[in-house]
């Protein structure tokens, strides 16, 4: 997310809270090359590395060792609307999201799963996402994914967002996502759908 | 349909040679992989022959020895791509790929420049992805989106994008419907637009997707105007590089601009400012009268065009690139080549009046709820690309209109100019010198 480097050095202003966003891509990057020199030690060691990190991780902060490729977030005027991401550990502990937040929005991670009745329905996930050792986890429409629950502003087609992800050690990782348009997740929107048992308390 | 064709220099086709996929990290797949990319690489090279053979030179097909000594089979061509990042847009100077998609779009109304820096955002990682074999972002059917089979995507702006963008002050004085012409019958449902997705590919279901893509995450800002379908021979139906044949049988676009000497002709040097790698696109839509051509013998349609049938060659000369004798008289006294014949007619002794075409065939069903009987509803998109319209493209259809015997069975319905702005490059978008 992050890091995604395609993101065009425009001088309209299509991004929203220009400047936090600036801050967000350089804290990002930093984190980035932490990730990669924990990465390198590791490899090229074969053993345990002095950590300078007084956390649960091995080495650095949770967020040292999580990326994630091709955010973005669904594009809607109002109401809730969902954002997505590929999300890959390449540290040796397994990380946990535990929250996410948001300037647009209160966020919860949603599942997707099988209700008493076996119809699908979307829900908080209990203890958040865990993303393997070395693994990646999806975030993608009917399956997990961060669900923003109440916008205090529309997302608009081709404008950029951030998402900060909360980790279980403390440390945060902030995504810019792209908006697109998209016809799909509809079980986000739909408040009185069967089975739909969010609590809106957004 | 003028008598114009590419003349690319000798294989030369800059930015835009498509290139096999990287190859695979599975160790399990090595050797075969490295056998694969060697004949992708094959590949590669027939298909940047054809783009030399687009200017008239024939290259064998995809087959070639490995550096074994051993004969490799044609790649995939599904596999090849063409690069996306460069100071120019693909889909100009890349050979023909043998299928086309043009869409219009109209912009939703309240468009300002932010919605258009959004809009070109998008659809430049669409495109960054998709011609390289990627999913788009939200794409839902990413399988589709895995041979890329040279797929281009070529923007273009109409003038309402610097109405709403607040910047008429930088529109190009060309930028405006083409003057009237007398063998119009233009018909509003193919004129205009705002902008504009040239979208080619070898494969007509990656065109397909790709349009889809496109349009889908476009929807809240743009929507569609008027689509024209075109193609053009398979890939490996016929050896690569040859000059297309239309509709009517007629060997189409044997001289046309060469993409290295004249690149003037092509490309916006900058006078413009924004416009520097950018060029023009007109695009004509001009209807085939197959149903009346049908009852024209061989001998007539050949002094129509001024051209042999059998291989293009001017009836004044032995093979196809061979320069008409337009004062050649035949045993009755008259011109071999005839007044009125489209080869004279297409020909100005001004050599910026020549543009770059790239045309492909369309053969719709035909209308007959209102034209009962009707066998078919053909023609020819035509595509050209010109740094300037005024300049090039449109004393040209002037003479045409004033006398050209093929106009009896060919009408212009459709008609748009379109500004292409130059490509981008990496962690950029496309429109970003006008729009950013």
């Amino acid at each position: 997310m992050s890091a995604r480097t395609t993101t065009p050095t425009s001088r309209a202003s299509v991004r929203p809270r220009r400047t936090a966003l600036l801050g967000a891509a350089v804290t990002t990057l930093a984190l980035l090359a932490v990730a990669g020199c924990s990465a390198s030690a590791d490899t090229s060691s074969g053993a345990a590395t002095p950590s300078t990190a007084s956390g649960s991780a091995s080495e650095g902060t949770a967020a040292d060792h999580l990326t994630a490729t091709d955010p973005w977030i669904k594009a809607a005027e109002s109401g809730m609307t969902a954002a997505f991401a590929v999300l890959h550990n390449d540290g040796d502990q397994d990380v946990t999201v535990v929250g996410a937040t948001s300037d647009l929005s209160p966020v919860q991670i949603h599942e997707m799963a099988t209700d008493d009745s076996g119809a699908m329905v979307m829900r908080e996930k209990e203890g958040g996402l865990t993303i393997p050792a070395g693994g990646e986890h999806a975030l993608e429409p009917g399956g997990d994914h961060l669900m923003l629950m109440e916008l205090s502003s529309p997302v608009e087609p081709g404008a950029e967002y951030e998402v900060t992800l909360e980790l279980s050690d403390g440390s945060t990782l902030v995504v810019t996502a792209p908006a697109r348009t998209f016809a799909g997740a509809k079980e986000d929107y739909d408040e009185g759908h069967e089975g739909h048992d969010m609590s809106h308390d957004g | 349909m003028a008598d114009r064709e590419p003349r690319p220099g000798p294989g030369k086709h800059s930015d835009h040679e498509p290139t096999p996929p990287a190859p695979s990290t599975s160790r399990a797949r090595v050797s075969r992989r490295a056998f694969l990319v060697g004949g992708a690489a094959a590949g590669a090279v027939a298909v940047a022959g054809a783009g030399g053979a687009w200017a008239g030179r024939a290259t064998a097909p995809a087959t070639g020895a490995a550096s074994s000594g051993t004969v490799t089979p044609a790649a995939l061509h599904g596999d090849l791509r063409v690069p996306f990042h460069g100071p120019r847009q693909a889909g100009v100077e890349t050979p023909p790929q043998a299928y086309l998609t043009l869409v219009a779009l109209n912009l939703a109304p309240g468009t300002d420049r932010d919605a258009l820096v959004r809009l070109m955002r998008i659809w430049t990682d669409d495109v960054v992805r998709l011609t390289q074999g990627r999913p788009g972002l939200t794409d839902t059917e990413p399988e589709l989106a895995e041979v890329p089979a040279r797929l281009t995507v070529t923007v273009g702006y109409g003038p309402a994008v610097f109405t709403a963008a607040g910047l008429d002050d930088r529109r190009p004085d060309w930028l405006r419907p083409l003057p009237a012409f007398a063998v119009d019958r233009l018909e509003d449902r193919w004129n205009g637009g705002d902008l504009v997705l040239q979208v080619c590919a070898d494969d007509e279901v990656t065109v397909s997707h790709a349009v889809r893509m496109l349009l889908r995450e476009a929807r809240d800002l743009a929507s569609v105007r008027w689509l024209q379908k075109g193609f053009r021979r398979s890939v490996g139906s016929e050896p690569a590089g040859r000059t297309m044949r239309n509709l009517m049988g007629q060997i189409d676009g044997t001289r046309n601009v060469d993409l290295v000497t004249d690149a003037p002709l092509v490309w916006s040097d900058g006078t413009d400012g924004w416009l520097a790698g950018g060029t023009s696109m007109v695009v004509r839509r001009i209807r085939m009268e197959l149903d009346t051509w049908d009852e024209v013998d061989r001998s007539t349609r050949e002094a129509v065009m001024g051209r042999r049938l059998a291989d293009g060659a001017p009836l004044t000369g032995a093979r196809e690139h061979d320069e008409p004798d337009l004062e050649a008289v035949g045993p009755h006294g008259l011109t071999v080549i005839g007044p009125a014949a489209h080869v004279r007619r297409a020909r100005t002794s001004d050599p910026a009046e020549r543009f770059l075409r790239r045309a492909y065939s369309y053969d719709d069903a035909p209308d007959v709820a209102t034209d009962p009987g009707a066998l078919s509803s053909s023609g020819l998109v035509f595509v050209t690309f010109q740094a300037d319209v005024d300049r090039q493209f449109v004393p040209v259809q002037r003479r045409l209109d004033e006398v050209d015997l093929l106009n009896e069975w060919t009408t212009p319905v459709g008609s748009a100019v379109f500004a292409v702005p130059p490509g981008c490059a990496e962690g950029e978008f496309l429109g970003q010198p006008l729009l950013g």
